[in-house]
């Protein structure tokens, strides 16, 4: 679709900006206002330059967290987009099938953070949990508060659990935009489920693919509330991600100037990361459509 | 592609002459291979379930039957632990705190998405592009990072503990969101509408109200059902902006653990009532929802 | 305001990043760009070129001061050549 040029079109915008302005610049501008100085109280403080930001880059504790956070958004990557994609096509198409399982499916996006936390908490718990409890029966010393690895799997398996039906939805509706004459096509080639799968299948999914892997990284990214009620980031510091050590940091001990300086890093980091996959997809749909693309 | 649709028959009869597998077979195969995928999906949402079905046989026992044996559905079923959240104000009211700011923040985030997500997907401007990736860029801002600062902006405009407060903050990544999904719908309409629409001697407000948004209802569901999600299932910020007039469920829910012990019944319960108005949603959107998970582009 | 804390520093940044995008908005309307490949790999626009140098610019900076006992102004000149070659090749 050609689009018109018509600079009026910011008045359209003009009342989403300013609300999200009032909600994005001026706490952003207080940020790097406080990760400059030290903050130790309204009227005590001192100017500090970028000192906070060389703290914050050498700290072992952060770079740890960071560390972490990388493995660990990988992972779930890993694991969740083919598992999305996997149970996208074995999804029922239509019918009431269909809508019970999309109903069915969804739930766990719905589902409050923290409650989130609270469920797998209960769950894995020895005592009263069934996963934990039978892990036990079976004979394996499943400790979550105790034991790094075993904190580190389930708090995987419970980010699997959480966001695989994204991925999942995504490429459903992806799926579901394939005309069926592709599949009677493949059917008269007698292609095999692999072919139909590689060339019908996974071209179509790559658009969404790509929506699905940038909202992942970025939920995985800040995941904090989850964890948190999980395992507080224990055992020892084992689970501690990148938003809970800043949360820790700004709340817990009202350092406000390095956690400000954390946070800027933080957020280059993200908005470095988004820009490449914001620039990917925008050119995938250009050279696809090369008048459509927003 | 679309001669193959008009061969599909000749096809068929083609692989009936040349397949070494007889249809039946085929069908056969066909049904194994169905029932295989089937099961899997079945084990999956088994597996899915179990957590939540696990919240739920907890929410029905009391707290001694809890701690006492382990049973795989509730022996002596109770309702005490739902009767005590609806009779309890302290508890119920953090409920009505969620919906209504999470209402509130439908309806802000819908009025100012719809038109910027009509400029987005109809006009090119300056700075077009760069705006919309800055929006995008708040969807990915960590909350974590703007705790302090909205604490400060909000206190000194005087919205500390109101659910105003929480609406407008979940603008910050709601009302990207909704330009999003709602731009990729708007963009799937033809333009001629909108054209024929001024030619007719429809002014821009009437076209928008009367014509244009009953064209994209679909998307309009899809995008509320988005808006409900991600604002009812925050609560770093809800938590962070609210003291007592305004808190949300989420953060009553941790008042269990009392000096006595957690009281597991009553978070159990909690939690499952936290669960439901997404249920509620999720129904009424169904036969949509799988459009808007594309984002309206496919 | 005063919870915002500013400094004279921070606040010449936030007016610099300003005025950026105030000229950025009169070049626009004086001359529109036009997409353009250059030495990146993909054709940008004058202002997808500022973003670029922007933030490559941010990096610059953090490496600087995290790493290196250099002087931040080093980093800053650096920075300026560096947006200043990008706006220009690429």
């Amino acid at each position: 679709m050609n689009k018109v040029h018509n600079n009026r079109a910011w008045l359209l915008v003009l009342p989403m900006l300013i609300l999200v302005a009032f909600s994005a610049i001026v706490p952003l501008m207080t940020v790097v206002n406080y990760s400059v100085q030290d903050v130790l109280g309204a009227n005590a403080r001192f100017f500090t330059g970028t000192e906070w930001f060389k703290t914050m880059l050498n700290d072992p504790g952060l770079q740890a967290a960071f560390l972490r956070q990388i493995v660990f958004s990988l992972t779930i990557l890993a694991i969740q987009v083919p598992l999305g994609i996997g149970i996208a096509l074995i999804m029922p198409k239509r019918g009431w099938q269909a809508s019970a399982v999309l109903i069915l499916i969804t739930l766990p996006l719905l589902i409050p953070w923290n409650v989130v936390g609270s469920i797998w908490q209960i769950f894995t718990r020895g005592d009263i949990g069934l996963m934990g409890w039978g892990l036990r029966q079976l004979g394996v010393d499943y400790n979550i508060t105790r034991n790094g690895t075993d904190a580190w799997l389930t708090i995987i398996l419970m980010d699997v659990w959480h966001w695989t039906p994204l991925v999942a939805m995504l490429c459903y509706s992806g799926l579901r935009s394939i005309p069926e004459a592709y599949y009677q096509a493949a059917r008269i080639d007698r292609a095999s489920k692999w072919a139909v799968f590689r060339y019908i299948q996974l071209p179509k999914l790559t658009n969404v693919l790509v929506i699905a892997v940038l909202l992942r990284f970025m939920h995985s990214f800040m995941i904090y509330a989850e964890p948190f009620v999980l395992t507080g980031g224990g055992p020892g510091s084992s689970t501690t991600f990148l938003s809970q050590s800043l949360a820790t940091m700004a709340i817990g001990q009202q350092d406000l100037g390095p956690s400000a300086a954390f946070s800027i890093i933080y957020f280059l980091v993200i908005l470095l990361v988004s820009w490449v996959f914001y620039t990917t997809i925008m050119h995938m749909q250009k050279d696809r459509n090369p008048q459509g693309g927003a | 592609m679309s001669y193959q649709l008009d061969n599909v028959q000749q096809g068929e009869k083609y692989n009936n002459i040349f397949s070494r597998i007889t249809p039946a077979q085929r069908r056969k195969r066909n049904t194994r291979s169905r029932l295989r995928s089937r099961l899997l999906l079945g084990l999956y949402l088994v597996l899915m379930i179990l957590p939540i079905y696990w919240l739920l046989n907890m929410s029905l026992q009391t707290n001694s039957d809890i701690l006492g044996s382990m049973t795989m559905w509730p022996e002596n079923i109770t309702f005490d632990n739902y009767i005590g959240i609806f009779t309890n104000s302290s508890w119920y009211m953090g409920y009505v705190n969620s919906i209504a700011y999470v209402l509130m923040n439908m309806l802000i985030t819908i009025c100012v998405a719809l038109p910027a997500a009509y400029a987005f997907s109809r006009y090119s401007f300056i700075g077009d592009k760069h705006l919309f990736f800055w929006l995008l860029t708040n969807l990915m801002a960590p909350p974590a990072v703007f705790l302090l600062p909205y604490f400060q902006l909000y206190y000194s405009v005087g919205l500390f503990d109101t659910h105003i407060a929480v609406a407008l903050a979940h603008c910050l990544f709601n009302i990207p969101l909704a330009i999003w999904i709602l731009e990729g719908f708007m963009s799937s309409v033809p333009k001629e509408i909108d054209e024929t629409a001024y030619i007719d001697g429809y002014s821009f407000p009437k076209f928008f109200v009367k014509i244009f948004i009953p064209m994209i209802s679909s998307g309009i569901g899809v995008t509320l059902f988005f808006l409900f999600m991600f604002s009812w299932v925050e609560l770093l910020l809800a938590r962070t902006l609210t003291s007592t007039g305004a808190q949300p469920i989420g953060m009553i829910m941790t008042r269990t653990s009392t000096a006595s012990g957690i009281d597991w019944g009553t978070l159990a319960a909690a939690g499952v009532l936290t669960i439901l108005p997404g249920i509620l949603v999720v129904y009424f959107v169904r036969n949509h929802i799988a459009k808007g998970f594309a984002l309206g582009r496919t | 305001m005063s919870w915002m804390v500013w400094t004279v520093p921070t606040a010449i940044f936030f007016s610099a990043i300003a005025a950026m995008l105030a000229g950025m908005t009169v070049w626009e309307i004086v001359s529109p760009t036009i997409e353009r490949k250059g030495f990146l790999p993909i054709s940008t626009t004058r202002g997808d070129r500022l973003f670029v140098g922007l933030l490559s610019a941010a990096f610059i900076h953090l490496g600087v001061i995290g790493y290196t006992s250099l002087s931040i102004w080093l980093a800053l000149a650096a920075s300026l050549v560096w947006l200043l070659v990008l706006m220009r090749w690429g």
